[in-house]
Order: C-alpha cells, then sequence, then structure tokens
C-alpha cells in the first residue's frame, strides 16, 4: 500500500496551520509537534528496537536547558541573569559563557543529549543489561538530573527553571509572525526527522533493528555486533528530543526541572504506545490527539487528567496493542482485502 | 591437512561444575563431524565455545590458525563459523525474504548497513538458496507463520547463505518428519563440499546412516573417535553409554 499521499496531505495540512487556527491554538499545536519530535524517537528505539526508555525527560531537558541559556542571556543584555543575582552570584559561570552564541547553543542542544544517551546506553548495551534493568536506569539517570537542576539554583533557576525571555535573533519572540516562523520551523524539523527516520527504518537497518527486538542473540550470531546500533538508536532519539526541547523552549519560553521530571518522561512513552509505537506516524499521530486531549481536560476538569492517562495506559496495553496506528491499519486491511503490498511499518505481536 | 579446527585442552568451568574436562578435538575440510554422547556430556557446552557463546576457562580454540578463544561472537561469525541453535530461531516479524538478507554475507558494521541495497548479484544468489530450501514461494510470508519444519529449514538456509568453513549444527532434525530428515540427512553431505560440519545429534538411526566420523563425549571429556561401527565395538563407550543398552536401550537412544 502506497500511503505517501496520506502523508503529504498530511504535512501540508501541518503547514497551512497558521491559515485556520488561532493565535492560542497555533501555539498550542507547535508545543504539541515538538512533542511529535519525542515521539519519532521513542517509536524508533521502543517499538522497532525494543529498547523501553523512561528517561526520555532528560534529553529533552537538555535541549531545551541550552537553548533556554541562550535566551536567558540575550533577555538580560550582557548583566548577569536575574535569578543569579537573586542568588547572590556575582560573575557568569564560565560554562554559562559559550551559551551567548546562538550558534554554539543549538548545537549543545542536540550533542548533549546525543553524549549522555551514548554514554549511558554504551554502558548498559556493552554489559548485555537490557529490558526492565535498561529502564530502571534510564529513570534514575532523571532523578540524578532533575535533583541536580532543582538543587543547583545559582546556576540553573532551580524549581523556576528558566524563564523571562524576549528575543531571539533580535525578534521579538511574543509578536505573532516570530510566533508563526517557530512554527513553521517547528513543522519543518518534523517533516524533516520523520523523512529520515523513515528511510532508515525501510532499509536494511530497519530489519536489523526489529531483528534485534526479536532474537538479539540471533543477530549476534549472524555477525552483527548488536550493541553498536542500539546505542546508535537510542543516541539518535536522544538527539531528536535535544533538537525538539530546544523548539519547545523558543515557543513555550519556559523550562523548568519539572517538564522534564519521571512523570513527563512517561508521557512520552504513552504519546507512543497510543499512537502506536511500531508506527512512526502513529506516534506523531499519538502525541497530537495525547496532549489535545489533556489541554482540552485540563482546561475544563483540572482533576480528571491523571486519572484518565492511567484508565487510556490500561485500555491501550490490554484491548489495542498497537494502539491507534494499529486500528487504522486493521480498517485499511479491511478495505482493500488482501490485495497489501510490502508492508513496511515495523510489525508487533499483539500477544 | 590442516584442521579447521582444533580445540585443545579446552576446560568449562561453571562455578565449580566442569562442563568440559579438557577437550581435544580436530575437524577437517569438508568434513562432517557427528558429536554424540549422553545428556550432561558437555556436546552443546563445546558447540558454545567454539562460537564464543560460552567462555572457555581454560585451553584455546583455534580456526585455522586463529586463536578465537577470547574473540566476541560477532568476530567469530565474521571470519567464517556459523552456528544453527537447536529450537529454530529465525526473526518471526521480518519476512523469509528479509531473514535471508540479513544473513547474507556482507559488511555487518553500521556505517555500510546505513547504505546497504540489495544488488542484482545478491537477489539472484538468495532466490537460488530459497529454491534449495523450498521456500522461494514462501518469501513474502512472515517467517514467524512457517510450519515448524519450514523454519528449520529457514535457518538452515540462512546458515547456508553466508557460506561459512565451519558450522555449527545443534540437533538439526529435532521435530522434523522422516521426509524433511531425509533431505537434512543428503544435504549435509552436498554441505561438506564446501565446509566443515560439526553435527550434535541423538537420534542414533540418523547418526548411523548419515555419518563418517563420530566423537563420543562423556561427562565433559571426548571417550573416543572413529566410525560409528568402531565406536560401537569400544569397551569404554559400551561401558558407559551403550552398556546401559543391554537393559535400557531405549532410554539412551540408542
Amino acid at each position: 500500500m502506497n500511503k505517501r499521499w496520506e502523508y503529504w496531505l498530511f504535512f501540508a495540512a501541518l503547514f497551512l496551520a497558521p491559515f485556520y487556527l488561532t493565535e492560542f491554538r497555533l501555539s498550542l499545536l507547535g508545543k504539541f509537534l515538538c512533542f511529535a519530535i519525542v515521539a519519532v524517537g521513542i517509536s524508533l528505539i521502543w517499538g522497532y528496537t525494543g529498547i523501553l526508555s523512561l528517561g526520555h525527560g532528560v534529553y529533552f531537558g537538555l535541549g531545551a536547558y541550552c537553548m533556554a541559556m541562550y535566551l536567558k542571556l540575550e533577555a538580560s543584555r550582557g548583566h548577569l541573569p536575574d535569578f543569579m543575582e537573586w542568588s547572590g552570584v556575582r560573575e557568569l559561570p564560565w560554562f554559562w559563557k559559550p551559551f551567548a552564541h546562538p550558534i554554539v547553543a543549538i548545537i549543545a542542544a542536540i550533542v548533549l543529549p546525543t553524549l549522555l544517551a551514548a554514554l549511558l546506553s554504551y554502558l548498559t548495551f556493552k554489559n548485555r543489561i537490557q529490558g526492565v534493568y535498561f529502564s530502571l536506569l534510564s529513570q534514575a539517570v532523571v532523578v540524578v538530573f532533575v535533583t541536580l537542576f532543582i538543587g543547583k539554583q545559582e546556576w540553573t533557576g532551580g524549581t523556576n527553571g528558566l524563564t523571562n525571555f524576549s528575543t531571539v535573533f533580535g525578534f521579538s519572540l511574543s509578536s505573532p509572525l516570530t510566533q508563526i516562523v517557530l512554527y513553521w520551523l517547528t513543522a519543518a524539523v518534523l517533516a524533516l526527522i520523520f523523512v529520515m527516520t523513515r528511510r532508515l527504518t525501510t532499509g536494511r537497518l530497519g530489519k536489523v533493528l526489529i531483528a534485534i527486538r526479536d532474537a538479539e542473540n540471533r543477530v549476534r550470531f549472524l555477525g552483527f555486533n548488536p550493541t553498536v546500533y542500539k546505542v546508535f538508536v537510542y543516541s539518535l532519539s536522544a538527539a531528536f528530543a535535544g533538537v525538539a526541547g530546544a523548539l519547545f523552549v523558543l515557543q513555550v519560553g519556559l523550562i523548568s526541572p519539572e517538564m522534564m521530571g519521571i512523570i513527563p518522561s512517561i508521557e512520552m512513552v504513552l504519546w507512543a504506545a497510543v499512537g502506536g509505537r511500531h508506527s512512526l506516524m502513529g506516534a506523531i499521530i499519538g502525541a497530537i490527539v495525547m496532549n489535545t486531549a489533556k489541554s482540552f481536560l485540563s482546561e475544563n476538569y483540572p482533576d480528571l487528567w491523571l486519572l484518565f492517562l492511567g484508565a487510556l495506559f490500561v485500555v491501550v496495553v490490554l484491548f489495542v496493542p498497537k494502539g491507534l496506528a494499529g486500528i487504522y491499519e486493521s480498517l485499511a486491511a479491511v478495505r482493500i482485502k488482501g490485495k497489501r503490498g510490502h508492508e513496511r511499518e515495523a510489525r508487533v505481536d499483539v500477544s | 591437512m590442516k584442521p579447521v579446527l582444533m580445540c585443545r585442552d579446552v576446560v568449562v568451568d561453571f562455578d565449580g561444575f566442569r562442563a568440559l574436562q579438557g577437550v581435544d578435538l580436530a575437524v577437517y575440510p569438508h568434513e562432517v563431524r557427528f558429536l554424540i554422547g549422553p545428556n550432561g556430556a558437555g556436546k552443546t557446552t563445546l558447540l558454545d565455545v567454539i562460537c564464543g557463546r560460552t567462555r572457555a576457562t581454560d585451553g584455546r580454540v583455534l580456526f585455522f590458525s586463529h586463536d578465537i578463544t577470547q574473540r566476541p561472537e560477532y568476530e567469530i561469525v565474521q571470519i567464517g563459523i556459523a552456528r544453527k541453535f537447536q529450537s529454530p530461531s529465525i526473526f518471526p516479524f521480518l519476512t523469509v525474504w528479509e531473514n535471508m538478507e540479513l544473513a547474507m554475507r556482507q559488511d555487518r558494521r553500521l556505517r555500510s548497513v546505513l547504505r546497504a541495497k540489495l544488488t542484482g548479484e545478491e537477489k539472484e544468489m538468495m532466490a537460488a538458496q530459497l529454491e534449495r530450501i523450498g521456500l522461494l514461494d514462501e518469501r513474502h510470508r512472515l517467517a514467524g507463520s512457517l510450519s515448524h519444519g519450514q523454519k528449520q529449514w529457514l535457518e538452515i538456509g540462512m546458515q547456508l547463505i553466508q557460506r561459512p568453513q565451519l558450522l555449527l549444527l545443534d540437533e538439526p532434525i529435532a521435530g522434523m518428519s522422516a521426509a524433511e530428515r531425509e533431505r537434512t540427512g543428503e544435504w549435509l553431505h552436498e554441505m561438506a563440499e564446501h565446509c566443515a560440519v560439526i553435527i550434535v545429534e541423538h537420534d542414533m538411526d540418523f547418526v548411523r546412516r548419515y555419518s563418517k566420523q563420530v566423537t563420543v563425549m562423556h561427562e565433559g571429556k571426548v571417550l573416543c573417535e572413529g566410525s560409528m561401527d568402531e565406536v560401537q565395538q569400544n569397551e569404554q563407550v559400551i561401558d558407559v553409554y551403550l552398556g546401559r543398552g543391554k537393559n535400557a536401550c531405549c532410554a539412551s537412544g540408542m
């Protein structure tokens, strides 16, 4: 089945959104697209490779903080950032200085999460630590970073995080035009990452990843070194999360330790689970649908959100393990009975 | 003639349990070597040591002139030793064709896999191999949906397409029908034209029919080597293995 036109339609609808959404809704959608970028990475490592990471909040947060440091310095106009003054810091810490350059900030937002992920995954996968043990380790990293970021208030802004930005590259962040440009940038990055990941997964790499997920030992005895492949995809998904974090902070104007903690990390996994973790497009849709539901529910019934989230998780795990993408695929399969060509998504066991 | 594989005094110690207690084994090109022996004799452990799945506590394993005792599994595969496991292990959510694509001899480093595309020559080779194992018509099916026997054949095909110089088989005919067993037996000797084979097998009828050289193992040691007839005459073998056959031939599989 050729799904290409459906993808074109989807991305065209995204790019045209500024013409049919209100400013408020557009800003929400822009935020959700950042989350969708994270979800593509989660689908790659979880749906394809079988690595469940409960720590992607950290990579998202690191990317966001890198960008935020630049924005904060630009907003401070050569002075010390406000929260540092309140904490009694006299001079800008050395590691803040390079972030005065936007290019450094953007590169760091990608490189730092990637390096952290590479280090964590290399040490664990090389020693053949897998499954739930890896998930727990990735979660431990979240706790370490959140504690560190809250504790070092004079460097990170503590619980409040970094906020009160004014401009990016000299353009006002509050102007509607800047917001629309940032939205388009986010949509373009999402499209780029989607196309790139799809090319990776439809090629031989995708088959190696599925093979690792289902029978890692067999892969090893075919002469592949699974560690290299797992470290590669895990680091790549962390890079996606870092980029997403940077785009997020530009549009939302705030990053705090709370946004990189355990609950957001688990929510990221849920986006992919609800959308269908075996499908990259499913993960994107999942992130958008879940966050739309979240903002609707928290606008109208703030207390119900967490309850709904928990219930949804149970329902998806029990009844629709392949998520929205699975439902869509079964409908499509009925429609064109049997005449399906080469199914290109990661195939998962339903049991 | 230089041996393909030499095991010298290989010892495996699992926390005090000595699964192998100094095994010597030499396998020559184009040889099909059967490993037999009662349960717990260390046959599978020996295969595990050769392919790097289990590390030898002592002793050396030489593949031609390479010392492979401490090499990681994937390197051992790359230099030409293929391993088929006891239960069929294929990739259930890849098609038959994709299973073969991964098994094919190729540069298995990440950077070349990222750019890999099947060439016409490779496609022909894969199709020819699938034809030989009778799965060409099933190539677009998910491997997980094949019958047990077909999975066994697929896995054998995946070993063959690697063009190994030494093939390790662990009870390949388990769960196969009589006809499939026969095909496997014939195929074994066809295989030996291209590489050496070490095969662990419990089915004594099969061993008797298709073996030339048999190595009998017992309690982590090599008891004796020779043709099936010679081995059956050996006093020691009769004592520890066949000897039980006087009263309980079925229990020991003889």
